[in-house]
């Protein structure tokens, strides 16, 4: 009976495990990311996911004329390094921070209002056999106020 | 005895798959390749390790302060009078009315803000409080909020800082609670709050060259990701209602024409921002323009009836 309860348990925990770290994520944006958009200002917006290595994600957004942006890609430590690409509609790469060090931020403007596609990446550490990490990977975009 | 253990077990373990099942969040099948072509493949070492999965993809709307900084970019004016009266709230019982005026009096409140329109803003965030609390979106915006904007009247910094803390906080917390249908209706509302407040400013409607009209015609980029966010919520009955009015706005916006050249990535110099330089050809017809003001005025009047 004792075994039967604690396999019941850990069922539990890790049916909940997904909420948890939902809301470990949020904290994580909130806490950590934001502050990589200082001077700029927050646009509200929140975008993010629990990301693996080897795993990506895509974010669709319209950026005005005129109005300067900071994007800022934040992982949780337990994600050794994020990529992100941003692309014109035809997928066309018009920055990739990996040829940039690594940034984890870009501050840009667009002459004329364009949606443009934010990809963002967790590379394969290529550990083969080792567990494949897995963590919080926020997508934020700051607005530079006049 | 052990029976009843068990029962409550089975009934311990029905509750656990229940919550687990509502914590999991919808993501996107992991089968979705990305469309690059080969050309593009060899351009760019980086995107030719990419033929992956897809794991989330996420359509970002102009939140309600980026809308009111376009619009006071562009030449907009206050006018008090077309700002959802706070007194609606009470108008306010079901979910769909309350997330889409929690996106209404958001986009209100910054617009007010950027103004310096301080007793606007306390009064719609107060506002923004009720419909924010009568969706269960408990301490999204807390007393200490209002208590801020109270204390720091004349500091716009502080004002801005405090409204995208709270529309982080409302986000966030409905992705968390897994009710992004609500979080999208709640965008949704504020974007067409953005559109009905820019289409009202428009007061000759005769002459469209101006750069107020240019970011009216803008949206018609930021109606297909609407469409396509909620589309992403489409088993919500409230969602599809919107989506429907959405897509009536989006034949409007068939004959608004943007012809987009190719963009040019300018680095930046002196620390400053890289620059993508690109331009864009918009046509808006008088007619075409009073069409959609027509719609917009209408799908707003619907929404904060």
């Amino acid at each position: 009976m004792k075994s039967f309860t604690t396999t019941i348990l850990i069922l539990g925990l890790l049916l909940l495990q997904p909420h948890s770290t939902q809301a470990q994520c949020k904290n994580f944006a909130k806490k950590i990311c934001k502050l990589e958009l200082a001077p700029y200002v927050h646009d509200g917006n929140y975008n993010a996911a629990i990301l693996t290595e080897g795993e990506d994600a895509e974010l669709f957004k319209t950026f005005y004329a005129g109005q300067e942006y900071r994007i800022s890609i934040c992982g949780s430590e337990s994600l050794a390094k994020i990529e992100f690409l941003v692309m014109d509609v035809d997928r066309r790469v018009l920055y990739s921070n990996a040829k940039n060090n690594y940034a984890t931020s870009w501050n840009f403007k667009v002459e004329a209002t364009q949606q443009l596609i934010i990809l963002v990446r967790v590379p394969s550490s290529g550990n083969s056999g080792s567990e494949l990490a897995s963590g919080c990977v926020a997508i934020m975009f700051g607005l530079k106020a006049e | 005895m052990a029976t009843g253990f068990v029962k409550r077990i089975v009934k311990l373990l029905g509750l656990l798959l229940i919550v687990g099942g509502v914590a999991c969040k919808s993501e996107k099948p992991s089968d979705k390749s990305l469309k690059v072509t080969e050309d593009e493949l060899a351009a760019d070492s980086v995107i030719s390790q990419s033929i992956q999965s897809v794991k989330q993809i996420f359509y970002s709307l102009p939140s309600p302060l980026e809308t009111a900084l376009i619009l006071k970019r562009s030449g907009a004016v206050y006018n008090e009078d077309l700002l959802n009266p706070v007194e609606n709230v009470a108008h306010y019982n079901t979910s769909k009315s309350m997330a889409l005026n929690l996106g209404i009096y958001s986009t209100d409140l910054s617009y007010a803000s950027l103004f310096d329109q301080t007793q606007a803003t306390i009064n719609l965030m107060n506002a923004s409080k009720k419909m924010a609390d009568g969706l269960g979106i408990l301490n999204a915006i807390d007393n200490s909020v209002i208590q801020r904007l109270e204390e720091n009247i004349n500091n716009r910094d502080v004002i801005m800082e405090t409204i995208s803390e709270t529309f982080l906080n409302t986000n966030s917390i409905l992705e968390e609670d897994d009710r992004v249908a609500i979080g999208s209706i709640i965008l949704v509302g504020g974007w067409l709050e953005g559109l009905y407040l820019a289409t009202s400013l428009v007061s000759d409607e005769k002459k469209m060259d101006n750069e107020l009209v240019d970011r009216i015609a803008d949206q018609k980029f930021s109606l297909e990701t609407v469409l396509s966010l909620l589309k992403q919520n489409s088993e919500n009955a409230d969602v599809m209602e919107i989506y429907s009015d959405m897509q009536k706005l989006s034949e409007i916006f068939y004959d608004v024409q943007i012809s987009a050249s190719r963009v040019e990535v300018v680095p930046a110099s002196n620390n400053g921002a890289t620059i993508l330089r690109s331009k864009n050809v918009i046509t808006v017809n008088p007619d075409v323009f009073n069409k959609l003001k027509t719609k917009v005025k209408e799908l707003r009047t619907k929404y904060t009836a």
